[in-house]
C-alpha cells in the first residue's frame, strides 16, 4: 500500500521466493504468506479500510497466513495501540500491546546489534526507524529484546518485529519467514 | 554528530544504539515510499492531512502560492507554529530552512523535527554553498533540477531528494522535465566504462562516487519524490509513473475547493497510480484545483527553481 515494500520483495527474492504486491483483496488470493511492511501505519490502514483489503486480510491472517510484519506492519497487527490516532483501527490478530514512536522521535532513531532466538551466527543489525515500542506481550513468544523491551515476537505463524531487516542486507530473518511460509 | 547514549525517553527506556547514522537518516525516507508529503500551514490543516492518508506533513507559515503572491524574503517559520504542528499529528513532521542557513537547520533540528526540506521555496542565505548535513542527526531533503544536482546534494548529506519543480503554481509541466532529467541522466551512465563516467562526472558536475553509485544501482542511491506543482490526482499518478517514490503536495490541497477529499483522492491516486479504473474514480467530483500559472507567464527572477547551486 505505502512504505518500504520495495525493499522486502528484493530480500525475499533472493531468499527464494516469488513476490507479488498486495493492493486489493484479490491480490490476497493463493498467497502462501504476506509481508506488512514499514511505513506509516495510519497510512496503511486507512487505505486498506478504504479499499476494502482490511477485513479479509485479517480473515487470511486469522485462518493462518504466514505474516512477516516490520515496524508499521506490527502496529497494524496488534491486539492494542497506545499513542496512535484515536480511532486507528487495525487488525487486532497479534497479543502485545505498542507505542507508536514510543522510543522517541525521527532523531532518536537508532541502530543497534541484536540477538534472535533461532538466528545462528553473529547478531542481527537492528535498524530502528521512529520505532514502535511493544509494551507488553501476551501469549506471543519474545524472541528478541532490546533495553528491556520485546523488539521481536512470534505468534503462531505471524513474526513480527519493531526493525527493518529489508534494510540491511542481512537475509536470515528473510530466509527463516521464508521456510515458514513454504511449511504450510 | 552520531552519538551513543541517547537521552532519556517518557518510557524510561535508555537506547543504547547509534543515532543518526546515515542508515536511519536514509531509512525514514525508505517507510515514506508510495506515500503523499502535505504542506501545512495550522495544526487543523495537519489533522485534515493526516485523516486523508498522509504519509508525512511539511510544516509552513506560508504555502508556496502565498510565497509567491506575498513576495519578500521568506525564512523558515515560527518554531511554535512548528511545535503546534508536530504535536497535533502523529506522522513525521518537516520544515524547511534556507538553503545554505544551517543554523536554520540547527533550530530545526533542537525542536526534534523529523526531516528538514533545505528548500529553494524560502529565499536563499547562501548563493554558492549549502548546508554540509553530514554532521546532523536529523536527516534532510533537498530539491533538484537534474543527475548533477541531486548528486551533489547526496555529496552535501542529503537522505533524500525530490524534483524542484517550480511550486506555487499548480502547473506540473517542471516537476516532469526535472524528473525526465534525473531518468535520463541516469540512464546515460548505463553504457559508460568508468572512464567516460569519470568525464561524464565532469560535465554534469556531478561527485564521481556518488554518480558510480548511480550506475550501479541504476537509480539514485536514496528515495527520490516529485515535488512543485502537482495539484490532481492524474498530477501524482503521472509523477509516479514517471518512476518517482512518492510525492509532495504543496499548495495543490489547501488552495484548492475540498482539501479533505483532493487530499484523500492524491493519496489514493499515488497508491494506485498504475491502475487508471481507480484513477478515474478517485479523480471524480473533487470540486475546484488551484488555480494555475503558466511558467511564461512568470518573470525569471520569480522562478523558484532556479534557486540552488
Amino acid at each position: 500500500m505505502q512504505g518500504a515494500f520495495a525493499e522486502h520483495v528484493r530480500a525475499l527474492e533472493k531468499s527464494g521466493a516469488h513476490t507479488r504486491l498486495v493492493r486489493t483483496s484479490e491480490d490476497l488470493e493463493g498467497l502462501d504468506g504476506i509481508v506488512l511492511p514499514g511505513g506509516e501505519s495510519t497510512t496503511m490502514t486507512m487505505l486498506m479500510e478504504r479499499t476494502g483489503l482490511l477485513e479479509p486480510l485479517r480473515d487470511a491472517i486469522a485462518h493462518g497466513l504466514a505474516t512477516f510484519a516490520t515496524c508499521a506492519g506490527t502496529i497494524v497487527l496488534a491486539r492494542e495501540v497506545v499513542d496512535g490516532m484515536a480511532d486507528q483501527k487495525g487488525l487486532g490478530v497479534l497479543d502485545i500491546a505498542v507505542r507508536r514512536n514510543g522510543y522517541g522521535r525521527q532523531v532518536d532513531s537508532f541502530e543497534a546489534p541484536l540477538d534472535v532466538v533461532g538466528l545462528s551466527g553473529k547478531s542481527f543489525p537492528g535498524v530502528f526507524i521512529r520505532s514502535p515500542l511493544v509494551e507488553s506481550v501476551g501469549s506471543a513468544e519474545v524472541i528478541a529484546q532490546y533495553d528491556g523491551h520485546a523488539v521481536a515476537v512470534r505468534q503462531g505463524r505471524i513474526v513480527a518485529l519493531c526493525f527493518h531487516p529489508e534494510l540491511t542486507g542481512d537475509l536470515r530473518l528473510h530466509r527463516e519467514f521464508v521456510k515458514l511460509a513454504a511449511a504450510s | 554528530m552520531a552519538e551513543r547514549n541517547g537521552s532519556r525517553n517518557g518510557n524510561g527506556a535508555v537506547p543504547r544504539g547509534i543515532k543518526g547514522s546515515f542508515k536511519v537518516k536514509a531509512g525514514l525516507a525508505q517507510m515514506l515510499k508510495g506515500g503523499v508529503i502535505m504542506d501545512v500551514v495550522t495544526p487543523e490543516h495537519a489533522r485534515i492531512a493526516q485523516e486523508a492518508g498522509a504519509c508525512a506533513v511539511m510544516a509552513l507559515e506560508r504555502v508556496p502560492a502565498d510565497i509567491r503572491k506575498e513576495g519578500g524574503v521568506a525564512r523558515m517559520s515560527d518554531p511554535d507554529l512548528i511545535r503546534s504542528i508536530m504535536e497535533a499529528v502523529t506522522i513525521p513532521v518537516m520544515a524547511k530552512c534556507r538553503i545554505g542557513h544551517f543554523v536554520e537547520a540547527q533550530i530545526l533540528q533542537a525542536l526534534g523535527i523529523d526531516y528538514i526540506d533545505e528548500s529553494e521555496v524560502l529565499t536563499p542565505a547562501d548563493e554558492e554553498n549549502h548546508i554540509d548535513k553530514h554532521p546532523f542527526r536529523v536527516p534532510f531533503v533537498c530539491g533538484c533540477r537534474d543527475l548533477g544536482e541531486a548528486t551533489r546534494r547526496i555529496a552535501e548529506g542529503a537522505a533524500m531528494i525530490r524534483t524542484k519543480g517550480e511550486a506555487g503554481t499548480g502547473n506540473v509541466v517542471e516537476a516532469v522535465r526535472h524528473a525526465r532529467a534525473v531518468n535520463a541522466g541516469i540512464r546515460k551512465l548505463q553504457g559508460l566504462n568508468h572512464a567516460e563516467l569519470v568525464h561524464e562526472a565532469k560535465l554534469i558536475g556531478a561527485p564521481v562516487d556518488v554518480l558510480a553509485e548511480c550506475q550501479r544501482l541504476g537509480r539514485l542511491p536514496v528515495v527520490n519524490f516529485a515535488a512543485g506543482g502537482i495539484a490532481t490526482p492524474a498530477d501524482a499518478a503521472l509523477m509516479m509513473q514517471l518512476g518517482v517514490d512518492g510525492v509532495f503536495v504543496g499548495s495543490g490541497i489547501f488552495k484548492s475547493e475540498d482539501p479533505l477529499k483532493r487530499a484523500k483522492a492524491i493519496v489514493a491516486a499515488t497508491t494506485y497510480f498504475d491502475k487508471p479504473e481507480r484513477l478515474a474514480e478517485v479523480s471524480a467530483g473533487l470540486g475546484k484545483a488551484m488555480d494555475g500559472l503558466e511558467i511564461p507567464a512568470i518573470p525569471k527572477e520569480g522562478l523558484l527553481a532556479a534557486r540552488g547551486w
